[in-house]
């Protein structure tokens, strides 16, 4: 069984159809790259399987639950155990230091634990920074902090939208990196990109256009 | 990380908390200058209103009846019964003792004058020293209980001054103004039991019929009217409680219709009616009768000012709620895009909103300590300029101001928390 799979789900705005009609099966393990062009409705898929929304018509199973149907409590409860999210804004709390933020993960998750959150941003190339607060980060290493609390928790699966739209060659390497070793841990990603060479590296590539998949790519070079 | 993260937003925001601390700390400031004000200032305004003269005159059994009928009151005549100038002292020792503030002897004659005229005199303390039985002294007299007089020309007789003349006087302005007298002259007065000249030590402006009087000292008098060591009305300066039910039951029917239970309650309770029934214990033969006007509007004054200072700490609060509801809600609306955050990994409501209520208490908190310091301030400033005497800080303000504090910040804290269980992640992270 995928690990998530979306049946005829449309998310309609008055005479919009933001979604239309979109059948999607990710696997477990697999890394999923989505573009389209601006207002294609990419942003609005991000939220439905990211627990943040949810669809006005159709299905959306994850994990064998179908999230459509899940009250808001319990759509909390699934973003907190299941799901990373990672923005194209890097959305640090402001006052809190980079070790911190990514505690704040822990602690609405669990236990909050510094040193294995220190772990976590010495994964990311940060252990340096961690007490340093988002105004004194580059936006590289704000990301960063971003995916080492997305990442914190050991999701099944990373949601990030436009991860390198604000982020230079070198940072967005970085990123992709990063995600390059999440793949091999076998975490399921689903990458929202404009970027052609962000796209490139996934193992299957869907564009939207309207609303609708109209394409799949294959990545017949894809390495592990 | 409960803490950490209260410490970053208090310690790394400051200005912001800053902003709200000085909006509850105003508000408690004002409150507590006003609830202490309203606590001390029942005894203020007694005091103040106790310059209005006496609420209570004592005169024999035996003439009152004749008195009210008539209203004979005048000194035209000479009273038939009268009062023993050495009951006085046992005024202060009854129940309500405490809340004697001042009283004074009165002896009445008519006097005839050497021009033919008649004048009223009136024998009186001044400013009496007395030393009770019970140890306790204080000074009695109408210097205090007629704080209005007007001195125009002279002084005051001051009975504890050794250098005062035993014939000393203080007349009316408007008597002497018909006679043509001035400070230090002397005036023969005389009565059917014999005459007396009188040195004029001051003249005084009274605003009413006062003015056509003569006041000289309790012996002067009593030699020319009655005997040694009698006195015809006393009166009476006492705190007292604004009138209820029972009071007013009391009062109509007489204490002795009151349930035993009632009469212990009213008996201990400083009512005006109260008071007399004690003052006729004390003094034997006499009627104590309240003032009516006098008595009643202090209770009213008393408990307008009180409703006033209620309506001032009301409104005080109420703005600084919207105050607090204005910043709060600004402050959450700044922090959408991190409150949007923890919802979607994975915060509960109770949670953020516990997060941001524990700011606001704390720092609630800070400004409502900070402002009852202040209020304490305010309050003596209050005390010093209206009532020239500083205000008593009441303990029990301190837990009433706390209640207040919490229910005005968790009020003005309502609707920015309800913004913040209405937010939506979806949209604000994505940056539309
Ligand atoms: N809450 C909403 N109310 C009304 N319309 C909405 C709402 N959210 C999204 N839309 C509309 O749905 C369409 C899809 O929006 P979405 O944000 O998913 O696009 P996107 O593919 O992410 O675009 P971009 O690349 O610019 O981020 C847009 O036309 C947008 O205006
Ligand atoms: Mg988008």
């Amino acid at each position: 069984m995928s690990l998530l799979e979306l049946k005829n789900v449309s998310k309609i705005y008055g005479p919009l159809k933001a979604l239309d009609n979109v059948n999607l099966q990710v696997e477990n393990g697999e890394w999923l790259a989505i573009m389209g062009p601006s207002g294609s409705g990419k942003s609005t898929m991000m939220n439905i399987i990211g627990c943040m929304d949810k669809p006005s018509l159709g299905e959306v199973i994850l994990d064998g639950v179908d999230i459509a149907k899940e009250s808001g409590k319990k759509l909390t409860e699934i973003r907190r155990d299941k799901i990373g999210l990672i923005f194209q804004q890097f959305h640090l709390v402001n006052y809190l230091t980079a070790v911190e933020n990514v505690m704040v993960s822990q602690y609405y998750h669990s236990m909050p634990d510094e040193k294995e959150a220190l772990e976590a941003l010495e994964r990311v190339g940060l252990k340096d920074r961690a007490k340093h607060l988002p105004s004194q980060l580059s936006g590289g290493e704000q990301q960063r902090v971003c995916i080492a609390r997305a990442l914190i928790n050991h999701p099944e699966i990373v949601l990030a939208d436009e991860p390198t739209g604000n982020l230079d060659e070198a940072n967005e390497n970085i990123v992709i990196d990063l995600f390059r070793q999440l793949h091999r841990e076998g975490t399921t990603l689903i990458v929202v990109t404009h970027d052609p060479e962000v796209a490139e590296v996934a193992q299957r590539t869907v564009v939207l256009e309207h609303g609708r998949l109209v394409k799949e790519i294959m990545n017949e070079s894809f390495e592990t | 990380m409960f803490f950490r993260m209260i410490k970053g937003a208090l310690f790394r925001q400051k200005s912001k908390m800053i902003m709200i601390a000085v909006t509850i700390a105003l508000g408690s400031s004002l409150a507590t200058a006003m609830l202490n004000i309203m606590l001390d200032v029942g005894d203020k305004v007694n005091q103040e209103l106790k310059a209005y003269g006496a609420n209570i005159t004592v005169v024999p059994k035996e003439n009152s009846v004749l008195d009210s009928l008539y209203d004979l009151d005048d000194g035209s005549e000479t009273a038939a019964a009268h009062l023993k100038e050495e009951d006085l002292g046992k005024i202060k020792t009854i129940f309500w003792g405490f809340n004697i503030l001042d009283f004074t002897p009165f002896v009445n004659t008519a006097v005839t004058l050497s021009d033919g005229s008649t004048a009223k005199l009136t024998g009186t303390w001044f400013n009496h020293h007395l030393a009770l039985n019970t140890g306790e002294e204080l000074d009695a007299g109408i210097h205090s209980l007629r704080s209005w007089w007007e001195i125009k020309n002279g002084q005051w007789l001051d009975e504890q001054k050794e250098s005062i003349p035993a014939n000393g006087a203080l007349i009316g302005s408007a008597l002497a103004e018909r006679l043509g007298v001035n400070t230090g002259d002397t005036i023969e007065v005389k009565t059917a039991k014999g005459s007396q000249s009188l040195q004029i030590a001051g003249i005084y402006d009274a605003g009413g019929d006062e003015d056509e009087q003569l006041f000289t000292l309790l012996p002067v008098a009593q030699e020319l009217a009655v005997a040694k060591g009698l006195i015809d009305s006393i009166e009476v300066s006492a705190l007292t409680t604004p009138d209820n039910e029972l009071a007013r039951k009391a009062a109509t029917k007489g204490p002795a219709a009151l349930s035993p239970a009632d009469y212990e309650t009213w008996y201990c309770t400083a009512y005006v009616s109260s008071i007399c029934y004690q003052i006729q214990e004390a003094i034997p033969d006499s009627v104590a009768s309240a003032v009516r006007q006098v008595a009643e509007s202090e209770g009213t004054i008393l408990d307008k000012t009180q409703l006033l200072m209620i309506l001032i700490t009301i409104l005080s609060l109420f703005g600084s709620a919207l105050g607090i509801s204005n910043l709060v809600t600004a402050s959450v609306m700044e922090r959408s895009n991190e409150i949007g955050l923890l919802k979607a990994i994975g915060a509960r409501d109770y949670r953020i909103s516990g997060i941001v209520l524990t700011e606001i208490m704390i720092t609630a908190v800070v400004g409502g300590v900070a402002g009852y310091f202040m209020g304490y301030g305010f309050a003596q400033i209050i005390g010093h300029t209206v009532f020239a005497s500083s205000i008593e800080m009441k303990p029990m303000v301190i837990p009433l101001v706390a209640v207040l504090i919490v229910i005005v910040t968790l009020a003005g804290s309502i609707p920015a928390i309800r913004m913040l269980l209405r937010l939506r992640p979806a949209e604000v992270l994505h940056g539309r």
